[in-house]
Parts: C-alpha cells; sequence; structure tokens
C-alpha cells in the first residue's frame, strides 16, 4: 500500500501572536513552529496503517523553507521519504491552492490512501483534504476516528455531532482526514533521527508542478477579534483576586 | 439573480443551525440587492419544504430524489451542482456543519472557487463583500474577500441569529436532481451513540469545567478540589477527554455535550469555538487562563489572567470559607 500523509507546519501551539505592520497577515520574525497537531495524528495513522499492511508511508507538506523541520520530524518518527513542495512567497494561500499544489504533488505517485488532519491550527479552513480528493478524483471521508482497511475497500468511523458515530464504506484510493486524539502519538527514537537524515526528500515548486499560486480569497485584514462581550478582568495575587471573584458572584452576578 | 441558503435536514429533522444560515443568507442577499431562495433535499421532504417556505423567501427548491435519503458526499455534492448551475446564484451559504464539511469543499472546488468556511460576519463594502473569519482559534480575526460567482460561504454556529417564520407561505419550486446509483461511492451505515451516557451535565447549575492549561492528569486533583468545594459537576475540553484524564461523557463541546449552568469555570480552556459552542449559553462564565489573548475572555463574564495552580486553590479555599 501506498500511503501518503499530507502535513502542514503552523506557528507553535503557545506562540505570541502578532499582527505584522500590514495588517496582512503575522509578524513571522520571532515565531517558532510546529508540525499542525491533527496532522500529527493523521502521521502517526500513516504508520499504523503500513505497519499493518505493509507498503510505503510517504509524507508531503506544502510550506517555506523552514517546513524541513516539520519534514524530518515525520522522517524520523518512521516516513519512509518526503515531497516538499517549497514556496517562496510570504503570507498564505488559499484552500484551494495549496490543495491544487498537493494534488499536483500526490497525483503521479497513485497512492492507495491520502491522509491529513482534520483541519489546521492557524488558517482552520477545514478542507484541504476535501478539496484534494475532489482534484484527484478520489473518494473522501472528513473527522475519521478510526480506519479498518478492507481490501481494495476501507471501512472508516466517523465522527458525527452531538456524540454520534457512522460507519462508511469506500473504495480505494481515499482521502481520509483525521480527528484530533484518536491514537497515542509516538515519539521519534534517536535511531530515527538518525535514519531521517539519510532519507530522501524532493523538494518541488509550484513552477514545477504547473500550478498558479494567484489566490482568489485573500485577507484583506489580519486583527485581533473585537470583544463581543465586557468582560471584567480581575487582578491582584490569587488570594485578593479569589475573593474579588467570589463577592462578584455573590453580589454582582448573584449565581452563588 | 439571488442567494442561496442550504438548509440541513437529517432523518426529516431541521439541523437547528440552518436558519443561522438563512439569516446570514438574507443579510447578504440584503447588500447585493437580490433576493434571498432555500434550497432542501433529501428524500420524502414535504413537510420540510412546506416548513421552510413559511420563512421570509423567493422560494423554496425542493430536490426529493430515493438516494438522497442518507448522506453521501457524492449524491449531495451532485445534487446541488445541478440546482446551482440552473440557478445561477451570487452566493450560496451553508451552516458550518460537520456535514457541510464534508461536501461543500468538493462542491465549490467543481466551480473552482474557493469555500469560505466557518465565516463569524458578513461586512459589506464598497469593494464588496468581506467574510470574517477566524484564525487561530480565534485568536485573532481576517477579512475575506472572495471573488467571482458563484461565493460559497460557511457561517459558524451561533455567529447569525436565525429569524422566525413570518407564514408567508413561499413557492415550493420542485427540482428533479438526476442521480444514478453507481454515481454514490460511499456506503454509509446508521449512524449510531457509543454508550448510554451516564453523566448529564446539562442539568448541573454548577460546572468546573478543564483544559489543557492543567499539563498533567496528576494536577486534576487541583480542579477538583474546586468542583468539591463548589459542589460542582467536573467537566472538560476535548484534548482532556481524548487523553483519557476525564471519561469522554465529561466533554463539552461540538462534539461532547452542551450544558448551560448558572455558573461555568472555564480553567485553562483557551476557548477554541468547538468547546464554546457547548457552553456560551451558561448564564455566568468565569475563565482563568495564562494567556490574556485566550478567546474564551471573550465569552467570559469575569476573567484572571494568570497561573490556574496559584488561583484555583484561593478560589476553592474562599468559597469554602464563604459557605462556612
Amino acid at each position: 500500500m501506498k500511503i501518503i500523509v499530507s502535513v502542514k507546519q503552523v506557528a507553535a501551539r503557545d506562540s505570541a501572536l502578532r499582527v505584522n505592520g500590514a495588517g496582512t497577515w503575522l509578524d513571522e520574525s520571532d515565531l517558532s513552529y510546529e508540525m499542525n497537531e491533527p496532522d500529527a495524528y493523521a502521521l502517526e495513522e500513516a504508520l499504523q496503517l503500513k505497519e499493518k499492511l505493509g507498503g510505503e508511508v510517504i509524507a508531503m507538506c506544502a510550506g517555506p523553507a523552514r517546513a524541513t523541520q516539520t519534514i524530518r520530524e515525520a522522517l524520523a518518527k518512521g516516513a519512509d521519504r518526503a515531497i516538499h513542495i517549497e514556496i517562496a512567497e510570504e503570507g498564505v494561500l488559499d484552500a484551494l491552492t495549496t490543495a491544487r499544489l498537493l494534488a499536483a504533488a500526490a497525483g503521479p505517485e497513485s497512492p492507495d490512501f491520502v491522509l491529513t488532519g482534520l483541519q489546521s491550527d492557524d488558517l482552520g479552513y477545514g478542507q484541504t483534504g476535501v478539496v484534494l480528493a475532489e482534484l484527484l478524483g478520489y473518494s473522501h471521508a472528513t473527522i475519521v476516528m478510526e480506519v479498518e482497511p478492507q481490501g481494495k475497500m476501507v471501512r472508516v468511523k466517523r465522527e458525527l455531532e452531538d456524540g454520534w458515530f457512522q460507519n462508511v464504506v469506500l473504495p480505494l484510493p481515499v482521502v481520509l482526514t483525521i480527528q484530533s486524539g484518536i491514537k497515542k502519538l509516538r515519539y521519534a527514537t534517536l535511531m530515527g533521527i538518525k535514519k531521517a537524515k539519510t532519507k530522501e526528500v524532493k523538494t518541488v515548486s509550484a513552477r514545477d508542478l504547473g500550478v498558479e499560486l494567484a489566490g482568489q480569497a485573500g485577507m484583506e485584514r489580519v486583527y485581533l477579534p473585537v470583544r463581543a462581550k465586557q468582560t471584567q478582568i480581575l487582578s491582584g495575587d490569587a488570594k485578593q483576586v479569589a475573593h474579588q471573584l467570589v463577592e462578584k458572584l455573590k453580589f454582582e452576578a448573584r449565581v452563588l | 439573480m439571488s442567494v442561496l441558503a442550504v438548509l440541513e435536514q437529517r432523518g426529516g429533522k431541521w439541523n437547528r443551525t440552518s436558519f443561522e444560515a438563512l439569516a446570514a443568507a438574507e443579510r447578504i442577499a440584503q447588500a447585493l440587492g437580490v433576493p434571498v431562495a432555500a434550497a432542501v433535499f433529501g428524500s420524502a421532504i414535504e413537510t420540510l419544504a412546506q416548513e421552510a417556505a413559511g420563512y421570509a423567501v423567493e422560494k423554496v427548491v425542493a430536490a426529493d430524489h430515493a438516494l438522497l435519503a442518507d448522506y453521501t458526499a457524492d449524491g449531495y455534492t451532485a445534487a446541488l451542482e445541478q440546482i446551482i448551475q440552473s440557478m445561477r446564484p451570487e452566493a450560496v451559504v451553508f451552516p458550518h456543519t460537520y456535514q457541510v464539511r464534508d461536501y461543500g469543499p468538493k462542491l465549490a472546488t467543481r466551480f473552482g472557487k474557493v469555500f469560505v468556511s466557518d465565516v463569524v460576519d458578513v461586512k459589506a463594502e464598497n469593494s464588496g463583500l468581506l467574510l470574517v473569519r477566524q484564525l487561530f482559534q480565534g485568536k485573532l480575526s481576517a477579512d475575506v474577500k472572495a471573488a467571482g460567482q458563484p461565493q460559497f460561504i460557511s457561517v459558524q454556529a451561533g455567529a447569525f441569529r436565525a429569524g422566525q417564520p413570518s407564514a408567508a407561505g413561499s413557492a415550493i419550486e420542485p427540482f428533479v436532481v438526476t442521480l444514478e446509483p453507481e454515481q454514490i461511492r460511499g456506503k454509509p451505515e446508521a449512524p449510531f451513540r457509543e454508550a448510554q451516557r451516564s453523566v448529564d451535565l446539562s442539568a448541573a447549575e454548577v460546572i468546573v469545567s478543564v483544559g489543557r492549561g492543567i499539563k498533567e492528569k496528576e494536577n486534576l486533583a487541583v480542579v477538583e478540589d474546586l468542583a468539591k468545594a463548589l459542589g460542582a459537576e467536573l467537566a472538560a475540553s476535548r484534548p482532556i477527554c481524548d487523553n483519557g484524564w476525564l471519561p469522554m461523557e465529561r466533554q463539552v463541546g461540538s462534539s461532547g455535550q452542551t450544558v448551560a449552568p448558572k455558573i461555568y469555570f472555564a480553567i485553562g480552556i483557551s476557548g477554541a469555538i468547538q468547546h464554546l459552542v457547548g457552553m456560551k449559553g451558561s448564564k455566568t462564565i468565569v475563565a482563568i487562563n495564562k494567556d490574556e489573548n485566550a478567546p474564551i475572555f471573550e465569552s467570559a463574564d469575569y476573567g484572571v489572567v494568570g497561573d490556574l495552580f496559584e488561583i484555583v486553590p484561593a478560589l476553592a479555599e474562599e468559597i469554602r470559607k464563604t459557605k462556612a
């Protein structure tokens, strides 16, 4: 089985986010980056599928030069090789353009499975996998909790809203978007990190792939959200704050 | 020309956010100066189409087909593709449900368009429509300008207020969808629930809810003690339940329970939208978080920026003092 896992590099979860001077994206100067968390679960699922079925796992990532760090992480955890779609431009691409790049890189590999996280922690469009499936002409399922290969088919458990689930049987090749938290993530071993250095990383550009980077849904302005509710922020040391809060809950909100 | 609102139903029951999408469609239609139409599709949808026609819409397009009885991405995409080809709307507006997330982007791609998902507000400017989205789980906002026609937009639950039916009795226009069984690749089985819930958080008066900020399972004792002092139910955001630190049935949010207590303490919870939809109906929300930019402070009545490991024990002590 050939399994492609599409991962994205995003600003680390605890980053202090600052908007850039032009108000178009983040000030990236002192951000640190990590693998998008849902994609880490997609990678884990891909590695476990390979352990079950044999074959290879190819990590695919579209991003600037710094994304090599995320690619190395995927290789260190057990991916066999990688494709880096290197994007020189600053800022961000819309979801369709990103998916076009990924489809152009993934298609010639003729994979059986393409796995990715259900959404990214930065843009949160939650659609790259679905668009990718449509561009490749593959079947797909989103918000997948369990993957059960059945020969040329796969049975997946999808999460619906409000505590409901549903099993769906789909033909291969298939794109699955994986829910966070479904399995325990592995750590890269020392051996894995060492081996990663010798694994193949193919770097391609948008031009190589024949994809136009001019997107349609551009972000005109990025800004801090406007507060909708009047939040009273209490300050002081822990004891003072606790006292103030209890007073307010008792006498102001009258809920205690 | 019109704006088309896509209403969602499962097994003859509306997804209530459908009418929020309709409200958003009305806003967009007003800005563009065109009428609103609604689309309903499925199998045996006569009653639903009539209910939809009770809202102030120009018409209800009803596509009834046996192959649309159960949701499949292939079936729904094909049906809507045909409706859109025929109607040529300026914009198509969906509720941002799990189902729409599964087929909306596929549909938009078929038209070569970007699916602008999870929109929380719409601004009409001279240069055109600006769609407001949240980035980084709500820590930042962005104005997105979509180009071309039709625009594909899904709106976040709770972002637009659903209107009431006006008993207008709009026209229902049946739409014949051409669909063959071999076009549908997915074979869906019946939806199910994992297990009976033994904890009903929806009845709780006071809830102490904990998130990633607690860092380790061993630290849960800190919030458990506060819950005990308050006589509150303990709840959590998704990552805590995913880790197995608390049972899944104590999860609050879009994939867990929806709660509306008198007081909701959000402790070390950043406030991603998936969590907020499950608790924003609470009467009073108290947020304790070390990150002053955490989106939870947008929803909170009282906020404390600081170290939960100092504040929570102090709060438990203060509560005990009051109750003594």
